[in-house]
């Protein structure tokens, strides 16, 4: 299944960056159709070659400013649910929120300082390749963060919020429980006694039941 | 008019001080100048100021003229030298006493509004006992003249205006460059403590790591990974690092949305309520950004505020924003640093802020930054709408004829008694009709070029007005 959705394309504008991921996903089984460097470049791949999965960089030429966000909300406003996966030096919810404000998930929401760990970026790639999120960390750290005062989380105990954490990044039950050294049946208690907490309903769904979460998180 | 009487009497009774001071100020002068009696000068002088601005407030209040100080800025407080010495010219004292004292002599005696007032005081007198006829009949004309002839020897000058916004300028220089360096020493300690030991930390690493490959594989392995993880707190660093030099979100999105994203990370319930057509030059939208964020950090940490209200505006050119938030209030600039660091921010760009916080909440600061909206001196004016343009455009074309063949020719020719019809209508009529149809032409021809005129004048003062509220996008 994987190997039928590895048509990548890069946007990055550092060469040495771009080589390097281009490499390490060769490496992986992809097929890197296209490593562009500028946003009107970008643009133009993402909506010709359809590619299975993106990488895009934020910031590229030519103006250096949120060029390579635009193109991806662009594309994916003209191709609903078209698998991008977001690079940043620096990570903000506002970007976050921009992102899965569509709500067709396929998205993921990176530092680019996650490419260090392969095995886990491209676990991530082929997450967002497969229609799932992979969000940030540190994104949902923030997140979290900021609804510290919010009531339905105040309530969670501290291991529900590290499953909470886990499920905002994008992550399957199974990846779950391998991180947090639970077992799958108690991952999944944890996971249905937070939405009963937070008032959502509950889904079987991994995908759907991120997005359910992360826009709960953001609705505040 | 009772009120207007007894202006003139107190104007009438400080006579009586204007002239004791006037005698003491030639006692003064005389024993300055002739016998070196330096001393006596200042105590003087600022007897002479006490009665101007006496004279200056009474004036204000009777006939409303407005007269400003004229004085150039008082001296700054001397400064002692790296050994600890004050200097005054060439000589050096071990107390500022003597240098102050110095300063202060020399700053009375070259300001011109000192002689100025000199002239004023031996003049005032006469110029009183002058008015009395006005001051009886008219008083209120009278104290209004009076104030004209005060403004004109006691109001500052074109040179004295010039020198103290100067001195405010280089004073809000030096601010800026202070401020500047300030943050400059701050982010080298951070780079030089933080990123740069860490650095040198993981060079060493890779290093170890380099040395054991052969030996010891797994410590290798081991230590490498150790470099991985120093690196990416490298990072992290050198992310919030960044952050406070100038925040990634507010060079790609401006200040609207990088507010908008001080209020996602804030635990407060922030609203932000950003309106801007254009995005100000960068060194204002980072003083904004910083000014907010500490107020909002200001507003969680002392003021115990669950939501804080932001609004970002343009006031015609000028930049305004509002920050209100629902703590306790009690905000005092004068105790807190972060409110004197913000005032330092904006001063650079002429920027005000006021502080409106009332023991128990709510506390609203708002803050303007004048000149810095960019559409204004872009030159891009709101333009007038086609019927507006097309109806200017009409009047100007067809305004010259009532007025000059339909009115002004007519009347001409009938003053000099010539008689041609042609196509002057007003020469068709009968006799008594003539003069008011030539006088209604020239009176529509004339409307129409006021009109014509008025128009224009009138939409760009209605854009600037309107363009201060205008809802436009914000992207």
């Amino acid at each position: 299944m994987v190997r039928l959705m590895n048509r990548v394309l890069v946007a990055e504008d550092l060469y040495l960056l771009r080589d390097g991921l281009v490499h390490l996903l060769q490496a992986h089984g992809f097929d890197v159709v296209a490593a562009v460097e500028s946003g009107p470049e970008l643009l133009k791949g993402l909506l010709e070659l359809r590619p299975d999965v993106s990488i895009v960089d934020v910031r590229l030429p030519p103006t250096f400013t949120d060029e390579g966000l635009q193109a991806a909300l662009t594309a994916r406003s003209q191709v609903p649910g078209l698998p991008i996966l977001v690079l940043s030096q620096h990570v903000e919810q506002l970007y976050a929120r921009e992102l899965l404000a569509d709500g067709s998930g396929a998205i993921g929401y990176l530092l680019k300082d996650r490419v260090f760990n392969a095995e886990q970026f491209i676990d991530a790639v082929r997450r967002v390749a497969a229609g799932g999120t992979a969000m940030d960390p540190e994104v949902i750290a923030k997140l979290l963060a900021s609804n510290a005062a919010h009531e339905p989380l105040a309530a969670l105990t501290p291991r529900e919020r590290e499953v909470l954490e886990a499920m905002a990044e994008g992550r399957s039950n199974a990846a779950i429980s391998q991180r947090l050294f639970l077992s799958e049946s108690a991952v999944a208690k944890h996971t249905a006694s937070i939405f009963a907490k937070l008032g959502l309903a509950p889904s079987d769904d991994d995908n759907r039941r991120v997005l359910a979460v992360l826009a709960h998180l953001n609705s505040r | 008019m009772l009120r207007k009487f007894a202006h003139v009497l107190v104007l009438f009774a400080l006579i009586v001080v204007e002239l004791l001071v006037l005698a003491t100020s030639l006692l003064a002068v005389m024993l300055t100048f002739g016998l070196g009696m330096v001393f006596l000068f200042p105590p003087q002088v600022r007897m002479i100021r006490s009665v101007t601005r006496m004279t200056r407030r009474l004036v204000r209040e009777s006939s409303g003229v407005e007269i400003e100080a004229p004085y150039l800025p008082p001296p700054p407080a001397p400064q002692p030298q790296a050994d600890g010495f004050y200097r005054s010219n060439r000589t050096l004292y071990k107390t500022p006493r003597v240098p102050a004292w110095n300063d202060r002599w020399k700053w009375m005696l070259t300001d011109p509004a000192t002689w100025r007032e000199v002239l004023w005081l031996v003049l005032d007198p006469l110029v009183k006992l002058l008015l009395v006829p006005l001051f009886l009949l008219l008083p209120g004309r009278g104290l209004r003249v009076y104030g004209l002839w005060c403004e004109l020897l006691l109001a500052a000058t074109t040179a004295s205006r010039l020198a103290s916004q100067v001195s405010h300028l280089s004073k809000v220089r030096n601010l800026a460059v202070d401020t500047q360096a300030a943050e400059m020493r701050r982010i080298e300690r951070d780079l030089h403590d933080g990123t740069q030991a860490r650095l040198v930390a993981i060079g060493m690493t890779i290093g170890a790591a380099e040395q054991l490959l052969g030996d010891d594989p797994t410590a290798a392995r081991a230590l490498m990974s150790k470099a991985r993880d120093a690196s990416a707190e490298t990072l992290t660093e050198l992310r919030r690092i960044i952050r406070g030099i100038h925040p990634p979100v507010l060079a790609e999105r401006g200040l609207g949305d990088a507010v908008r994203a001080l209020a996602m990370d804030s635990t407060l319930r922030v609203t932000v309520d950003a309106d801007l057509p254009h995005r100000p030059e960068a060194p204002v939208e980072a003083a904004a950004y910083f000014a907010i964020s500490e107020l909002l950090a200001n507003a969680a940490r002392h003021g115990a505020a669950r939501a804080v209200l932001v609004d970002i505006s343009g006031n015609g050119p000028n930049l305004r924003i509002t920050v209100t938030d629902d703590g306790w209030g009690g905000a005092d600039p004068a105790k807190g640093s972060g409110l004197t660091g913000i005032e330092r921010r904006l001063a650079a760009f002429d920027g005000v802020m006021a502080i409106n916080s009332p023991p128990g909440g709510p506390t609203t600061v708002t803050m303007e930054l004048p000149w810095v909206l960019p559409e204004y001196w872009a030159g891009n004016l709101p333009k007038m709408p086609r019927w507006k343009a097309i109806t200017v455009v009409a009047l100007h074309a067809t305004a010259w004829c009532p007025l000059f063949p339909q009115g002004v020719v007519p009347a001409i020719f009938k003053l000099i008694g010539f008689d041609e019809e042609s196509w002057f209508l007003a020469m068709h009529l009968p006799g008594p009709w003539q003069w008011p149809v030539i006088a209604l032409m020239i009176a529509l021809g004339t409307a129409m070029y006021v009109l014509a005129v008025a128009l224009p004048t009138m939409h760009d003062k209605d854009g600037n007005a309107c363009r201060a509220g205008n809802r436009l996008w914000f992207a």
